[in-house]
């Protein structure tokens, strides 16, 4: 039978939403909770999920019409369902003008009249409630409610959320684990500080997997952090002279980075605990010396691999660094090209950057962050002058539950050892 | 292993002190031989330690604080008891301005490290000067510990430690629960109550009540019987009135989210509200109702006809009423 799918309601005090993006088309097959369009609020872009499994067989709204609450949106041919009694937000709609509306008629949305069926059944929460139901992004028409007057509890969200966790939803299946479930797709999310004007975008796919990635490792790990300095005037020395003929030779520039990553992979070799990862209260420890590189492509970030850092000369390394970031720049990078890092060197000195401190790349032990090479007055060997140096900062967070700071500074000094070990004659190949 | 009662292992707290500490004096009026306090809680304890350390005193409250103060300004330990919490007044001066303030206003110099017993609460047909809940009064007084044993091991531990206590501490004691709850305790066990925690008696996830004296044991009896019909409740003993345990309290809240606050005293202004007011800055995230709390109406503490005096006193049905509607809210 044929069943309406109607605007959900976007949250507290929303009354209409926007069509953005139709995601289904007619003769589609949905399954229940399959996000079926894009819809914008004064609050939120969200996925309207389905209500049913079924074959769309109409579409009632056009992208950029505005529907009210309640208002249809689709129709869907649920297989093997009997009549029943339209739900009460569907009657509430029917007396709305958009009812009847065709997809390639798009009205403007005149929504008063669903108004007051949104707001007086607007359902108060308790802050346990509503600072739950905003964590895990839950929507609290799909709960079950047993409180006073059918109030939503506290142990309502609870109950629900631990039968998520033991029997996740078909729908969510595909996606990988993730320690917060969001067995429904987004729906009621609040909108903190906004102001005219603004803007409100959807984050891509991209940005939110590095948000999550962000999120869960400042999370999860307990960040300590070191910084070192080192002279390395002698690489600056050895990159001038050698980098007219390496680009004629090699076709790309040699930059100053593979010298650091060179240096950083072979100080990975003699310290493996940095090399390693915590893991379920115990201790992985990498053979292989995989760094991971970040790469900017818009204003997003990738972060692929050069695997074997420590077996690769410098030349090696450039060539690698180079077709990794044209390779994500151009689109052409593999899975493979973006797994199984053990480390990440991060040349945040490319943005003029002296001292940062790295978010670690879960679920890796440390990261280190290659500063701006910059010009200095340092004292002498001898300590009785002074000379201009090029000099560095290394800032490295480690994992302290792993990591505590004599492991960062013995990593450092070889790091330091191995910069200092670069000489006008040293060989890149 | 004997079985003993509330009243008794106050007489056990304070027999074992005296034992231990040659400094220590406990009078009052009628403390001493023969009587032994007006509840019998000093029996027999003249005739153990002789009437230079165990005495009565005159009929003056100002007096019996003045003189534990001063004797524990100069380096004896004391415990002074007032016969009824409702005569304590008199002395309020003596205990706020003088032994709450010594060690701040001589900068550390001196200090009075002195026990005040007063017997509390209604229920026993005492009329307005022998059944108030005075603890109002005295909380919130930087200086001044206030505690309060809701368990007959409490009664003997927390005795023990207000009389081992570096500040004055007043020690009030539920008339009601003298004789009417009991326990095994080893009489050979050193007991000693920590004197500023609050202390978790009962595990729950429902709900969270927080009580002392009394009305802790209806509180006790009614998640009893409320945990038949699978209503789980965390039960707190507050046991330390000021300063607040606020990290038990504040957890025990937390843990579901639903908390209601039981005691004798007038429900306006008094411990039941400071704690609510701790919850709301520190839990309000984790609260899942508004924060209840079931006290004694707003008229003065309490009439003498047997009806109207239950009438003022928290009932054990009100408590199981307000612990059910707050599970089920």
């Amino acid at each position: 039978m044929k069943k309406e799918m109607t605007m959900p309601r976007l949250g507290e005090s929303v009354t209409e939403g926007t069509i953005v993006d139709w995601l289904v088309q007619v003769g589609d097959h949905v399954e229940e909770y399959d996000p079926i369009c894009e819809v914008q609020t004064v609050k939120v872009v969200a996925e309207v999920p389905s209500s049913f499994t079924g074959t769309i067989t109409k579409v009632l709204a056009a992208t950029d019409d505005t529907i009210a609450v309640g208002a249809p949106l689709a129709e869907i041919d649920v297989e093997g369902a009997v009549e029943e009694a339209a739900p009460a937000a569907a009657t509430a709609a029917s007396a709305t003008p958009e009812t009847s509306a065709e997809p390639a008629a798009p009205d403007p949305a005149p929504v008063a009249a669903a108004q007051p069926a949104a707001t007086t059944d607007a359902p108060r929460f308790s802050p346990a409630v509503a600072s739950l139901l905003a964590k895990y992004r839950l929507h609290a028409d799909d709960i079950p409610a047993t409180g006073h007057q059918g109030r939503l509890t506290r142990q309502d969200v609870e109950n629900f959320m631990a039968e998520e966790v033991s029997q996740p939803a078909p729908a969510a299946a595909h996606q990988a684990p993730s320690p917060v479930p969001t067995p429904i797709p987004v729906q009621n999310t609040g909108f903190d500080g906004q102001l005219p004007g603004d803007i409100i975008t959807p984050g891509s796919s991209v940005r939110k997997a590095i948000a999550a990635h962000m999120s869960q490792s400042k999370n999860e790990i307990p960040h300590g952090w070191m910084m070192v300095e080192q002279d390395v005037s002698n690489i600056v020395v050895l990159r001038q002279k050698e980098k007219a003929n390496f680009q004629k030779r090699e076709g790309f520039k040699l930059t100053y980075f593979p010298f650091f990553v060179k240096a950083v992979a072979q100080a990975l070799a003699k310290h493996p605990r940095i090399n390693s990862s915590w893991q379920n209260n115990m201790k992985i420890t990498h053979k292989q010396v995989n760094i991971s590189i970040a790469v900017a492509k818009g204003d997003e970030l990738f972060v692929p691999v050069i695997k074997h850092a420590d077996d690769l000369s410098i030349k090696g390394i450039a060539a690698e660094i180079n077709r990794l970031a044209s390779a994500v720049r151009n689109g052409t990078a593999t899975a493979d090209d973006m797994q199984g890092g053990t480390f990440t060197v991060n040349n945040t000195g490319s943005f003029g950057s002296v001292a940062s401190m790295g978010i670690i790349n879960y679920p890796q032990a440390a990261i280190i962050q290659i500063e701006s090479i910059r010009k200095a007055i340092q004292p002498t060997p001898d300590g009785r002058g002074f000379t201009f140096a090029d000099m560095v900062n290394l800032s490295l967070s480690v994992d302290h539950r792993l990591l505590d700071g004599v492991a960062a500074g013995g990593f450092l000094k070889d790091v330091k050892k191995n910069l200092a070990a670069y000489g006008p004659d040293s060989n890149l190949y | 292993m004997a079985t003993i009662d509330y009243l008794q292992a106050l007489n056990q707290a304070l027999d074992e002190e005296l034992a231990q500490d040659d400094t220590l004096t406990v009078f009052g009026e009628d403390v001493g031989a023969p009587k032994g306090g007006v509840f019998n809680v000093t029996q027999g304890l003249a005739e153990k330690y002789g009437d230079l350390r165990v005495f009565n005193t005159p009929l003056s409250e100002a007096e019996i604080a003045g003189l534990a103060i001063g004797l524990g300004v100069s380096g004896h330990h004391a415990v002074a008891e007032f016969q009824f919490a409702d005569y304590i007044l008199p002395a309020t001066n003596q205990i706020i301005s003088e032994a709450a303030r010594m060690r701040y206003r001589s900068q550390g110099d001196w200090s009075a490290p002195v026990v005040f017993r007063a017997p509390y609460g209604g229920g026993v047909g005492g009329g307005f000067y022998h059944s108030q809940s005075t603890e109002k009064v005295f909380v919130g007084q930087p200086g001044l510990r206030v505690v309060t044993p809701s368990t007959v091991r409490d009664a003997k531990g927390l005795l023990k430690s207000a009389i081992r206590c570096a500040d004055p501490v007043l020690f009030f004691e539920h008339k009601r629960l003298y004789h009417s709850i009991k326990a095994d305790i080893d009489p050979d066990e050193e007991i000693l109550t920590p004197i500023d925690k609050a202390q978790v008696l009962r595990q729950g996830t429902d709900i969270t009540v927080m009580s002392y004296g009394i009305t802790l044991q209806y509180v006790l009896q009614a998640a009893e019987e409320l945990a038949k019909s699978g209503i789980q409740t965390e039960v707190v003993d507050i046991r330390s009135l000021y300063p607040l345990d606020e990290a038990t309290i504040v957890a025990a809240a937390k843990k579901t989210g639903k908390v209601l606050l039981v005691n004798e005293d007038n429900k306006e202004g008094g411990v039941l509200g400071e704690i609510s007011a701790i919850i709301s800055e520190q839990a309000l995230f984790d609260l899942d109702a508004p924060i209840k709390r079931l006290a004694g109406p707003d008229s003065p503490a309490m009439p003498y006809a047997k009806n109207l005096e239950q009438a003022f006193l928290v009932q054990p049905d009100q408590v199981k009423q307000a612990m059910q509607e707050l599970a089920e809210f």
